[in-house]
């Protein structure tokens, strides 16, 4: 085994009659021990895993900030935050919660899973993948950074102009928030484009398009909407920093500008925002919530054709957000028919759950409870974004308390909650540990009930006026006992995620041994080891249907048999298999790289370029821009390792 | 070893033609890049048919084409060359695929000087007005795109004098040029936008 040739017959074997072979996978996969390896890992369960731990730190923080404005607003005319206080902290909240939890949490468990559900060795761009996570770490420390200084966002987390412009915001905190915005905006775009390119190539053979996981059709669509959407909102932020720092007149009147076109911007960007962060948290729901159903999902095809049609609706639903701006009638009527369509395919996903709940033998775990009531959740935020929707009533409830409930139920439902399951689902895998059942159920319920109480009032409150961004508010109002118990509710919501994080700490440390598929679940992550190795599969599985490991009780359901222990062997260096994106029929081996320092140099290249702008230090901008100019090079030489030059790919 | 079985069917190893994941990754670029633009030339039209005082949108009436338009044409033959030149690698013409990738550096780095006198002319500045911001900062964004291009393709000329592609290994130029035809095929959107609707009644 000197030099391979352009082209290779591959060896096919079964996994148990190739003693040697999983100790070579490793030595050719495994990332090297210590710091530096550390640093240098481009392992998608590595990088997966450092995803969800930072979006949770960040779910802390934004949680921490969030008691203590509720402690401000737990009764009237309490001054326990000065307004700018007030206005940091609630709109730092609201930041971290949308851009740096929200997100990047799915991101994490979408860069783990996906390779194991795919039956690939890697993402197919392993080295962007580190890089979208580092840019996301240093994004998330540059804003946090401002923060700390006091120089937090301070203008509601969409920042309309003409609040956040120079005139009415003289500090930098909108110049940080900005270019942390179009930084982070970076590290999507890449992590997004990750994921299509690796649904489209790396799929195992014979698992063509619609025997994928709901997980990875929910995390394709909003990829495929971040590629489209994020343009939209790092522009308008750009163009936003352009305005209060080089004088230009995009969002100022009397030179021409517009403060709307702000509005259009970042709603063109948000609204399918929004679908981008719970579409792959309902597909979490669509894979984990059958297998306690013991069952497979009603209704696969019309909830992955759902996924997808949700997205496009939310393509043309901005301007919703936008109803009580002034704009012409025929706007709001189809704006607002649109609103109310997309009804339509968020509910279809509603009743495949139920039908499979119905139709099941529901085993009642925690994992189970997050998910199904997930449903509830969704119901209620479903309907009160569907009452929103109508233009009169839009103007009656915007920027009242009722939206706040509504994206509460929205974002804790349909986010916090299957995350919160799909840990509880998930973590043997992660870890090869279970997690602690009993603690589990005090966890659910603690939340479960701490959310509604803390929420559910917020309703009745922005009925009854209550506005919302309001650092206090006079007594006499009938708003005192709502905030009161709104806060108290918080505070037991603060609690259960208390008691999850304590029983994920616990677990890891004595949880007992999970062995590799501890629920009997049917897909491919559960047919590797718990933690997975390196190399995820020591043979690449061939699949025929939806439910590898099931086919054997569904019978005649399923078309084919799939092999997940007999295969491509493929260790000729670090390699997978590259298949065609409809049918997934392998047509090329492909060489995957390996472990470099290029994607952290590169952020941090990256991140002086931002801190020069920050602080106008052109100087800097520009030799942190020749420095990525170079890393980029650097990456991008040619190298004879990944069969990318005209000496034959060889295995060293 | 004797109990693994190789197949009959061959499959190539590395990164090839169109099956390279690169290859994938830039069509994704290129999409989200193109947005970027649509995002701009929307802010463009959307300021453009906000109420303006008569001459100030564009500011000094429509564009001049005299240097615009044969810049136009200059950009567009260098996608022509760089076509010729992934042409000539799938011939394994390593010569030509030179030639190619260096004449469409070149016109592109004189379709910047040219931007460069355009916009030395200009009455206004980045700070004047609506329009000036816009101006510069839509065609600002594409020389820099064409910035980045002309390095990628020196870049690709020195690989390909180095040696490294031939008709089997030459993923690299199809990623390059597929950006390069982009840089080139968005400034038609952008040239149209600026030069030609003011002409057809945009703005004021």
């Amino acid at each position: 085994m000197t030099i391979d040739d352009y082209e290779r017959a591959p060896t096919v074997a079964v996994e148990d009659r190739q003693p040697a072979l999983p100790e070579e996978l490793r030595k050719l996969w495994e990332t090297k021990p210590g710091f530096l390896g550390w640093l240098s890992s481009v392992d998608h369960k590595e990088i997966g895993i450092r995803y969800i731990i930072t979006a949770f730190a960040f779910l802390i923080a934004g949680g921490v900030e969030a008691l203590i404005f509720r402690l401000q607003l737990a009764g009237p005319n309490l001054h326990l935050l000065t307004p700018e206080q007030y206005d940091q902290l609630f709109t730092t909240h609201g930041m971290t919660m949308i851009f740096l939890y929200a997100g990047p949490v799915l991101t994490g468990f979408s860069n783990y899973l996906w390779p194991l559900l795919l039956g690939a060795r890697d993402m197919a761009l392993p080295r962007l993948n580190a890089l979208s996570y580092w840019i996301y770490l240093c994004a998330g420390i540059f804003l946090y950074a401002a923060f700390a200084f006091g120089f937090g966002p301070n203008d509601g987390w969409f920042n309309y102009v003409p609040y956040a412009a120079r005139a009415y915001n003289n500090g930098p905190n909108i110049d940080f928030y900005s270019l942390g915005m179009i930084l982070l905006g970076i590290s999507t775009t890449v992590g997004s484009t990750n994921f299509i390119v690796t649904f489209l190539r790396l799929r195992a053979p014979g698992m063509s398009i619609n025997r994928v996981p709901i997980l990875v059709w929910g995390t394709l669509t909003a990829a495929a909407a971040n590629i489209f959407a994020i343009p939209a909102v790092s522009l308008a932020f750009f163009l936003l920093w352009m305005d209060r720092n080089l004088g230009t007149h995009f969002f100022d009147v009397p030179t021409g500008g517009q403060p709307l076109l702000w509005q259009h911007l970042f709603w063109m960007f948000g609204h399918p925002w929004v679908y981008a962060i719970v579409l792959p948290a309902m597909g979490m729901v669509s894979d984990g919530l059958p297998v306690f159903c013991r069952r497979p999902l009603v209704g696969y095809t019309v909830v992955a054709l759902a996924t997808v049609a949700t997205m496009v609706l939310g393509f043309g639903v901005w301007v919703h957000h936008m109803f009580a701006t002034g704009l012409p009638s025929v706007s709001l009527s189809f704006f607002s028919a649109a609103s109310i369509i997309i009804a339509v395919p968020s509910a279809v996903g509603v009743f495949a759950w139920i039908a499979t709940i119905w139709t099941g033998k529901p085993i009642l775990t925690t994992a189970f409870l997050f998910f199904a009531n997930f449903i509830v959740l969704f119901t209620i935020g479903g309907v009160s974004g569907y009452m929103t929707g109508s233009v009169p009533v839009d103007w009656q409830l915007t920027d009242t308390y009722f939206v706040v409930a509504h994206l509460h139920y929205v974002l804790i439902g349909i986010n916090v909650f299957p995350v919160v399951g799909a840990v509880y689902f998930w973590f043997p895998k992660f870890t090869g540990r279970m997690m602690d059942e009993r603690l589990g159920r005090w966890n659910f319920w603690t939340m479960f009930i701490g959310f509604n109480v803390g929420f559910f009032p917020m309703h009745i409150s922005g009925l009854l006026g209550m506005p919302r961004r309001v650092y206090t508010y006079a007594d006499g109002m009938g708003w005192d006992w709502l905030n009161l118990i709104t806060t108290a509710g918080s505070y037991l919501f603060a609690i259960g995620v208390l008691m999850f994080l304590i029983n994920v700490v616990r677990s890891y440390r004595n949880g007992p041994p999970a062995g590799d598929n501890p629920w009997d679940a049917p897909t491919l992550e559960w047919a590797t080891s718990s933690p997975p190795p390196p190399y995820n599969f020591v043979v690449i599985p061939t699949v025929q249907s939806r439910h590898p490991l099931w086919e054997d009780r569904l019978g005649g359901e399923t078309p084919g048999h799939s092999y997940v222990h007999a295969g491509l062997v493929l260790d000729h260096g670090r390699e997978t298999v590259g298949t065609s994106p409809l049918d997934a029929e392998p047509d090329i081996i492909l060489r995957m790289p390996k472990d470099s320092f290029a994607p952290l140099i590169l952020s941090l290249t990256l991140t002086a370029i931002f801190i020069a702008l920050a602080f106008n230090i052109w100087w800097l901008a520009i030799v942190g821009g020749l420095a990525t100019g170079a890393d980029i090079i650097f990456w991008l030489w040619p190298e004879r390792g990944l069969g990318e030059t005209a000496e034959p790919a060889t295995n060293g | 070893m004797a109990s693994r079985i190789a197949l009959d069917g061959k499959l190539p190893v590395g990164a090839i033609d169109t099956r390279a994941s690169g290859w994938w990754a830039m069509i994704f670029v290129v999409f989200t890049e193109a947005s970027l633009f649509a995002y701009l030339l929307f802010s463009y039209f959307y300021l453009a048919v906000q109420p303006h005082l008569a001459g100030t949108f564009p500011q000094g009436g429509p564009p001049s084409l005299a240097l615009a338009l044969p810049n136009t044409a200059i950009l567009l033959l260098s996608s022509v060359a760089i076509g010729w030149a992934q042409f000539n690698i799938e011939r394994d013409d390593n010569r030509r695929l030179c030639w190619g990738l260096g004449i469409g550096a070149v016109l592109g780095m004189i379709f910047l000087v040219i931007q460069y006198f355009e916009w030395a002319q200009k009455p206004f500045t980045l700070a004047s007005s609506s329009y000036g911001s816009l101006y510069f900062t839509v065609t600002g964004f594409h020389m820099a795109h064409v910035v980045v291009g002309v390095i990628m393709l020196w870049m690709l000329f020195a690989w390909s004098a180095m040696g490294y592609f031939n008709r089997v290994r030459y993923a690299h130029i199809h990623i390059g040029a597929l950006y390069w035809h982009f840089v080139d095929a968005v400034w038609l959107a952008v040239f149209f936008t600026f030069y030609i609707t003011p002409l057809l009644g945009m703005g004021s």
